[in-house]
C-alpha cells in the first residue's frame, strides 16, 4: 500500500470513548477529559498505564495531568497540535509519525471542555495568541466571534456561485436528523428547512441554526501500532491516509487571496494519494461542522464536487444515511455536541466497526476532517481491518 | 459616556498605522526593499524577507469584496450598533481591509461596490476607519 515515506497504515484506532454530552455541568474540563480517555483506553482493552504517548487538545489538560492521574511510569512522547478544531485530526498524523518512528505503541488523543458552562466559545478568540492580529485590527471594529469572521466567506461563496441559505439549511436539517438517532446527543428534536429559515440571524448570512453548539463533555481515541492493534479488544480501524493543510493568510481571513478555499484543499490531495483511494470509495464522511457553510466548503475542498458546486451537492438529502455521501452520522457539532471534532473521529471509528447508532450499511472506508483557527484543515482516511 | 468597546493594543510595529488614522490618513506598511504593500503590519516581507519597513499613504478608495451584517452583540459594547455592516474591501494598493460600513443600504451591498474610507474619532487617542459609498 504505502511507500516507505508514507504513514499509510502506520497506526490504527483501537479504542474510542466519550462522556455523556451535556449543556450544563459543575464538573471540570479535566474530569471530562480523563473520563473520556479512560473509556477509550478500556474500549481498546488497555490499562491507562499502557499509554506511552499523549497528544491532548490545546487549552486543556496537559501531559502532567495524565501522568499523575493514570500513573504512567514511562511516558515517551507528548505534544499538542495547535490548529483549533483541526487539532484532533492533525494529532492523528502526529501519532502515526511517532509510532512509525518506534517511539510509541499507544498514543492517546483526547479532549475535555466546558464549552457551555465555562468560557463562552464565541468570545474565546480574543485570548488566543494566533489571533493577536485579529484582536488588534478586526475586533475593535466589531468583528469578534467566529460567526462574524466566517460569514464573509459564506457571503462571498453566495455572490460568486449563487449558493443559497436554503442549501445551507439542508446541512443543518440532515445533521439534526442524525442526532435524533443518537443515544448521546444534546439536540435531538428534528428541524425543517423552514425552521432554519426562520431562526434568528446571527451574522448574515449565518442564522442560529447554521451555528454549532456550546457543549460540556469529553471524547478520546487511542491510536496503536499495527502490530499491537491486531491482538486488541476491538476490530482495529487502520489509518490509510492523513495530512494537514494551512491556508494562505492563516490568521486573517480578510487577507486570504481566495476567501472560499480552506487549508483542507492542500491536505486533501496528499491524504487521498497516501490512502490510494478515490472520492467514490468513501462510504461515510465525518466533516467538521462548526458552521453549515464550513461543511459545504470542505466537501468542495475534499474534491467531492468542484468549487462552487457545494450548494447543489448537498441538496435533496444528499448527506443523509441513504444519500450519495452520508455526512456527520452522529449529529456533529451542530446537533450532537461541540467536542472540537474529537466526536467526529469517535463516530468514524464506530461506523467502520459497524457499531454506530445511525449505521451506514457496510461502511468499509470513511474519512474525518478537522477545521479550525480561521482555516487550518486536517484529513484522515480510514478503513476497517 | 466612557468608550466601552474593544480597543487595540498597538505594538511598535503597528503604531504608525494607528497614528495615521488619528491624523486622518490611511497608512499601509510596505517593504523598504522591494516595495510590496502588506496588511496587517508585520516585521518581514513575505516576498523578499527584508525587515526594512516603509509606510505609504493609501488612496482611501476601494471596492467591496464581501460583507456580513451582524445582528448579535458578541461584546456588550457593540449592542447599540446592531445591526451593523462589516465590509471586507479590496484596496487598489493590493491588500484588503475590514471595517464597518456607514450610510450604505443593506440592499445596495454587492461585490465590487465602490467605497471610500472615512475616519471616526471614537475617543481621545483612537480613530477607527469606516467605509462609506464612494
Amino acid at each position: 500500500m504505502g511507500t516507505a515515506s508514507s504513514l499509510c497504515e502506520a497506526g490504527a484506532i483501537t479504542g474510542v470513548g466519550e462522556t455523556k454530552y451535556l449543556r450544563g455541568t459543575d464538573r471540570t474540563a479535566l474530569s471530562f477529559q480523563l473520563e473520556a480517555s479512560l473509556n477509550a483506553i478500556r474500549d481498546a482493552g488497555l490499562k491507562p498505564s499502557d499509554i506511552d504517548g499523549l497528544i491532548p487538545y490545546g487549552h486543556g489538560a496537559v501531559a502532567e495531568d495524565f501522568v499523575t492521574n493514570f500513573g504512567i511510569k514511562d511516558l515517551r512522547f507528548s505534544a499538542t497540535t495547535p490548529m483549533g478544531g483541526a487539532s484532533s485530526v492533525a494529532a492523528i498524523q502526529c501519532a502515526l509519525a511517532v509510532i512509525q518512528a518506534g517511539i510509541c505503541k499507544h498514543v492517546l488523543i483526547s479532549l475535555g471542555r466546558t464549552g457551555y458552562s465555562g468560557g463562552r466559545i464565541g468570545t474565546r478568540v480574543q485570548q488566543m495568541p494566533q489571533f493577536k492580529v485579529i484582536g488588534e485590527f478586526e475586533m475593535p471594529l466589531g468583528a469578534i466571534a467566529p460567526a462574524q469572521l466566517y460569514a464573509p466567506m459564506a457571503r462571498r461563496h453566495m455572490e460568486m456561485y449563487g449558493t443559497t441559505s436554503r442549501q445551507l439549511a439542508e446541512i443543518a436539517v440532515t445533521t439534526r436528523y442524525h442526532a435524533s438517532l443518537q443515544k448521546n446527543a444534546t439536540m435531538k428534536n428534528p428541524i425543517t428547512i423552514e425552521d432554519h429559515q426562520s431562526s434568528r440571524m446571527i451574522s448574515d448570512p449565518l442564522r442560529l441554526l447554521d451555528c454549532s453548539l456550546e457543549s460540556d463533555g469529553g471524547a478520546a481515541v487511542v491510536i496503536s501500532a499495527p502490530d499491537r492493534a491486531r491482538d486488541m479488544a476491538k476490530r482495529p480501524i487502520l489509518v490509510m491516509g492523513v495530512a494537514e493543510g494551512h491556508p494562505d493568510s492563516p490568521s486573517a481571513i480578510t487577507q486570504r487571496p481566495d476567501l472560499t478555499t480552506l487549508g483542507l484543499a492542500k491536505a486533501a490531495p496528499k491524504a487521498f494519494a497516501m490512502a490510494g483511494v478515490e472520492r467514490g470509495d468513501i462510504d461515510v464522511a465525518e466533516v467538521y461542522d462548526c458552521f453549515t457553510y464550513i461543511v459545504m466548503c470542505q466537501l468542495e475542498d475534499l474534491g467531492f464536487c468542484k468549487k462552487g458546486e457545494g450548494g447543489a451537492f448537498v441538496e435533496n438529502g444528499a448527506l443523509g444515511l441513504n444519500g450519495r455521501l452520508p455526512v456527520n452520522t452522529h449529529g456533529g457539532l451542530l446537533s450532537q455536541a461541540h467536542m472540537a471534532g474529537m466526536n467526529h473521529i469517535v463516530e468514524l471509528a464506530r461506523q467502520l466497526r459497524g457499531e454506530a447508532d445511525a449505521q451506514v450499511p457496510n461502511a468499509e472506508i470513511g474519512l474525518v476532517t478537522g477545521y479550525g483557527d480561521m482555516g487550518d484543515g486536517a484529513l484522515a482516511i480510514m478503513r476497517r481491518a | 459616556m466612557s468608550y466601552d468597546k474593544l480597543v487595540p493594543s498597538p505594538s511598535p510595529e503597528t503604531q504608525p498605522y494607528w497614528d495615521g488614522l488619528n491624523e486622518g490618513r490611511l497608512r499601509l506598511q510596505c517593504c523598504g526593499e522591494c516595495g510590496k504593500v502588506r496588511h496587517y503590519p508585520r516585521p518581514m516581507c513575505d516576498a523578499c524577507w527584508s525587515m526594512k519597513i516603509d509606510w505609504v499613504d493609501a488612496s482611501g478608495l476601494g471596492t467591496v469584496h464581501s460583507w456580513t451584517i451582524t445582528h448579535y452583540a458578541f461584546h456588550p459594547g457593540f449592542k447599540g450598533d446592531l445591526p451593523y455592516i462589516l465590509v471586507t474591501v479590496d484596496l487598489p494598493e493590493g491588500v484588503r481591509m475590514n471595517a464597518q460600513a456607514r450610510g450604505i443600504q443593506e440592499s445596495a451591498l454587492r461585490v465590487g461596490l465602490p467605497v471610500k474610507v472615512v475616519f471616526d474619532r471614537v475617543k481621545d487617542d483612537l480613530t477607527l476607519p469606516v467605509f462609506e459609498a464612494a
